[in-house]
This record gives structure tokens, C-alpha cells and sequence, in this order.
């Protein structure tokens, strides 16, 4: 049985884990794949919650299936399709499933994805579902009344150490610190030095950081991402080095390059591990980790 | 505060007309005439629109403000032209085509979608700056509502969205956070950001909303 997330948190390891984005339908192989293939090699695996408002299998199903086949995952859990009974009700029930790991996420905006005139919902927001948890735990749900039974959970949030402006989103890192996140997976970063100032910022609260990696496949990728995706800027230099990659051989510089950024995080402690994110490319992840000496 | 409309497509008016041949029109000489999608030059184009059609128009009127008392006297010194008709295409916001139905006995229909409420800030530029949540949090937040001003209404800051300033859902939208930041920072009063907001009350007001002044 997997090693609880919350016990390699707190050792002072440096914690490697990863995501798996269940399948648009009911064949499960590919994610059985990607969950057998990185079940030993990470901490946890995070399972995506109807990632950019493209309607999937569900989040907590691809926790179940973690479970079952032996790893420690960490639920995702957005406030874009769920009011308030639904999205305690889910704790519960994750709770009972033995899921102890979730990351708050107030969700995409529901025009970004594949269901453009669904009602976005947005009952809670990430800083009130971490409340939430924190309540429930208390044994009493946000309506004030009594549970017979509560949850114990490890609580995350996200941060965008990139986004411009940066500081409301600093006030919402420390409103997230305030109603209970234990650990923040970040937004994809490359700059190392603007990295290292957040950091700097991040420090002063007893909380993780696990700083978010997104394998970069091509140079017209990564300038794709620094001109569209908000909060994720790629140097100049990285997209030069991938562009100077020999035909085909994009993808192997962009898994050296993550591999080269994990490993001088990890070699100066500049965080305490990463969220390694290869979007559809799950497979290459153990690539990954080898190019970062992991 | 302005109801701001939208004309709906003609497909759609049509389809709401099928087998009714003599129509009246009602316009709004308030809200929809700002907004040009109810005054009298839109009243006229709907009629031409509607002869066109094959549809016989016989008669047409813009009522000062389609949903206050008047609606009903106005109505009536045009009773003629209204009882010849077996339907009502009313130009106004929803409020309006509510007032009109409540005196008809014949299909009423409405030409415009009702977007929101909002204020006009610049000429020709409607905006929404008030959702009627029922419990005001401006105070809070330097005068922008970030339940009308944030796609997500969002109570606590901003999500990861914010791109530059703009919104990631529509680029040409301001964050409704980021002018809240601002604003709060130039007042020097930014530890009302950092205070935590607690889950919005939903039902200040039950569905359908109604207030009874003693």
C-alpha cells in the first residue's frame, strides 16, 4: 500500500507527484496505464476534475481507481459544477473511500470548455471549500448541523506564481494559507529566478510548495502557452532551445529541460518538490524524472 | 438603471407568430429606446419587417414606459387598432411584455431578450454593475462588485484566470480583482481584501422575489 501524501509531506523529502486526466468515456484502459505506470514513482497522482470545463469522467472515479490499484491519490475538486450540499456530500463520500488527499480549486470558467451553455455554479470558491473541509472535519457541515462521522483530510490549493499582477494573487495564497491549505501545487513556471522570489514570499507561511512542471513538447507550444494560457510564461530562451532541437527531437529536449529544472529546484532547495503535469503525455513522465536524477 | 435588451432574431419572432396574421407593436419609449432596440425608428423597421413578411400590422404605438401604471390608459386609446389585431409584438424589456400581458387576452410576444440591468458609462456602452444579490458587499470592495464583475463571482480574489489585468474568459474585460486591488490599494485600505468572505446567502430573498412595503 501506497505511503499516505501527508506523511511524505511532512518528512522533508522532496515530493514528486503527478496528474491523470480520466478519459472522455467509459474506456478506463489508457488512465489504468498511466496510474500502473506511475504508481511507484510518485507520491501521489492528482486526478483532474473536468479540466478546462471539458466534461470527463469523474475526478473522484479516477480516485477510486488509484486506490484500487495501489497508489495514494489526490482528488481534485472544483466549485464550477457543484453547489455546496454536493461538494461536502463528495467529501464524505471520498472520505469513506479511504481518499485523504484534495486539492481546492475554484474551477474553470464553464465558456472555456465543451459544454458552453451549462450554468457555471460557483456556490463556494477555493478559499471557502478549504473552509469547508476544515468544518467538516470539526464535525459540523456549513449548514451548522451535526455530523455522525466526520473527515480528516490533507487540504491543497493552487497559486499562479506567474500571474500578472501578482499581488491579489499573493492576498488569495494567503487567504488560502489562512483556511487551511496544507501544501499548493503551483501553475506551470520556467523562470527559475522569478520562481525563487515567490518563494522568497511563500516561505513565510508553514506550508509546501510543489512547484508545477508542464512538459513542454514543442517550441511552437511553448510560445502557444506564453501568449494564451494566463500565468504561464515561458523565456525566450527555453522556446530558442527548443526551436534549435533537431527535427523530432522537440519532445526529448523539452522532457531534458523539465528534467534540468526539477533537479536544480530540488539541488537548491528552492521548494519543497513539483507537480509534474504532461498533459496527455503522461507516459513520459518516468523520462522526466530519470532526466532530473530522480 | 437601464433593463438592457437585445432584439432576438427574426427567425425567432416569426416562429413565435406562426398563425397569427394581424399584429399591433408595442415599443418603450424608456430603456429600449437608449438602447435602440424599442423606439419608434426600430417600432417602424419591425412593421416594414413584418409587412414584408406578409404579416398585416395594424397598428403600432411606443408607450412611454412600457412598465409602469400608464401601460394600461395608453393601451386603451389604441384599443381599436389593438382589438383588430390577434397579436401583440411587444419592443421592450421583459418587464414590459409582463405590463402588456396582464391586459391582453391575446397572444403577447416579445421581440427583445432582456440581458441585464446595468448603467450606460459611456455613450452606447451598457454595462452590468449590479447582479440584485440581495445582500451588497460594494462596501467592501471599493464600489465594484465582483459578483457582477468576475465571470465567476468570485468573492475571495481573483482565480488564475486573470491574464494582464483582463479576464481569461473575455480579453476585452477588465478583472473585476485586479480593479479591486487597485482601488483598495490607493484607499489604503487593503486588509478588507484580506479578510476572509464566508459562502454568499443565496436565499436573502426566496425565488420568485417579492417585497411587500407596509
Amino acid at each position: 500500500m501506497a505511503t499516505r501524501f501527508k506523511e511524505v509531506l511532512n518528512s522533508g523529502k522532496f515530493i514528486v507527484t503527478s496528474e491523470i486526466g480520466p478519459p472522455k468515456g467509459t474506456n478506463l484502459e489508457k488512465m489504468y496505464h498511466h496510474i500502473d505506470l506511475l504508481r511507484d514513482k510518485v507520491v501521489a497522482m492528482n486526478v483532474t476534475d473536468h479540466q478546462s470545463s471539458v466534461m470527463r469522467f469523474p475526478s473522484i472515479g479516477g480516485c477510486l481507481a488509484i486506490k484500487e490499484r495501489g497508489g495514494e491519490p489526490i482528488l481534485q475538486m472544483t466549485c464550477r459544477d457543484r453547489n455546496r450540499l454536493a461538494l461536502q456530500a463528495e467529501l464524505l463520500f471520498a472520505y469513506t473511500r479511504g481518499i485523504r488527499n484534495v486539492l481546492c480549486l475554484t474551477g474553470d470558467a464553464v465558456p472555456v470548455g465543451d459544454h458552453k451553455e451549462a450554468k457555471g455554479v460557483f456556490d463556494l470558491d477555493s478559499v471557502q471549500l478549504l473552509k469547508a473541509i476544515r468544518q467538516l472535519e470539526a464535525g459540523r457541515d456549513l449548514g451548522g448541523n451535526e455530523l455522525d462521522g466526520t473527515v480528516e483530510f490533507c487540504a491543497g490549493a493552487i497559486v499562479t506564481p506567474e500571474a500578472d499582477p501578482i499581488e491579489p494573487q499573493l492576498v488569495k495564497f494567503e487567504k488560502k494559507v489562512e483556511a487551511g491549505a496544507e501544501f499548493f501545487q503551483t501553475q506551470a513556471i520556467y523562470d527559475l529566478d522569478n520562481f525563487s522570489k515567490f518563494m522568497k514570499f511563500a516561505r513565510q507561511f508553514p506550508v509546501k510548495i510543489l512547484a508545477g512542471i508542464v512538459l513542454l513538447t514543442s517550441a511552437r507550444m511553448a510560445k502557444y502557452m506564453t501568449e494564451n494560457v494566463p500565468g504561464i510564461f515561458v523565456p525566450q530562451s527555453l522556446i530558442d532551445e527548443l526551436a534549435a532541437a533537431p527535427k523530432g527531437e522537440a519532445v526529448n529536449k523539452g522532457i531534458e529541460i523539465a528534467g534540468r529544472m526539477i533537479a536544480a529546484l530540488k539541488k537548491d532547495f528552492i521548494c519543497d518538490g513539483v507537480h509534474v503535469m504532461a498533459i496527455g503525455r503522461e507516459e513520459l513522465v518516468p523520462e522526466i524524472l530519470t532526466a532530473a536524477g530522480l | 438603471m437601464k433593463s438592457i435588451t437585445k432584439q432576438k432574431p427574426f427567425d425567432e419572432i416569426e416562429e413565435q407568430l406562426e398563425g397569427l396574421d394581424r399584429i399591433y407593436i408595442i415599443g418603450c419609449g424608456t430603456c429600449a429606446t437608449m438602447t435602440r432596440t424599442g423606439g419608434w425608428d426600430q417600432v417602424l423597421s419591425m412593421k416594414e419587417h413584418l409587412q414584408e413578411h406578409g404579416k398585416m400590422v395594424t397598428g403600432w404605438t411606443v408607450i412611454p414606459t412600457a412598465c409602469d401604471e400608464m401601460t394600461e390608459t395608453s393601451l386603451k386609446e389604441n384599443d381599436d387598432a389593438i382589438r383588430n389585431s390577434n397579436g401583440i409584438v411587444v419592443m421592450s424589456c421583459a418587464l414590459g411584455v409582463h405590463k402588456v400581458s396582464c391586459y391582453m387576452d391575446k397572444p403577447v410576444v416579445p421581440a427583445l431578450d432582456t440581458l441585464f440591468i446595468g448603467l450606460e458609462d459611456e455613450p452606447g456602452n451598457f454595462q452590468e454593475v449590479c447582479a440584485q444579490c440581495g445582500q451588497c458587499v460594494l462596501g467592501q470592495t471599493a464600489g465594484i462588485c465582483p459578483l457582477t464583475a468576475c465571470h465567476k463571482g468570485l468573492l475571495n480574489g481573483p482565480c488564475g484566470g486573470t491574464n494582464k489585468g483582463k479576464c481569461e474568459v473575455d480579453i476585452t474585460k477588465d478583472c473585476a480583482w485586479t480593479l479591486i486591488y487597485r482601488r483598495l490599494e490607493a484607499q489604503g485600505r487593503l486588509d478588507l481584501m484580506r479578510k476572509y468572505q464566508p459562502p454568499k446567502n443565496y436565499q436573502v430573498a426566496p425565488r420568485p422575489r417579492l417585497v411587500r412595503i407596509a
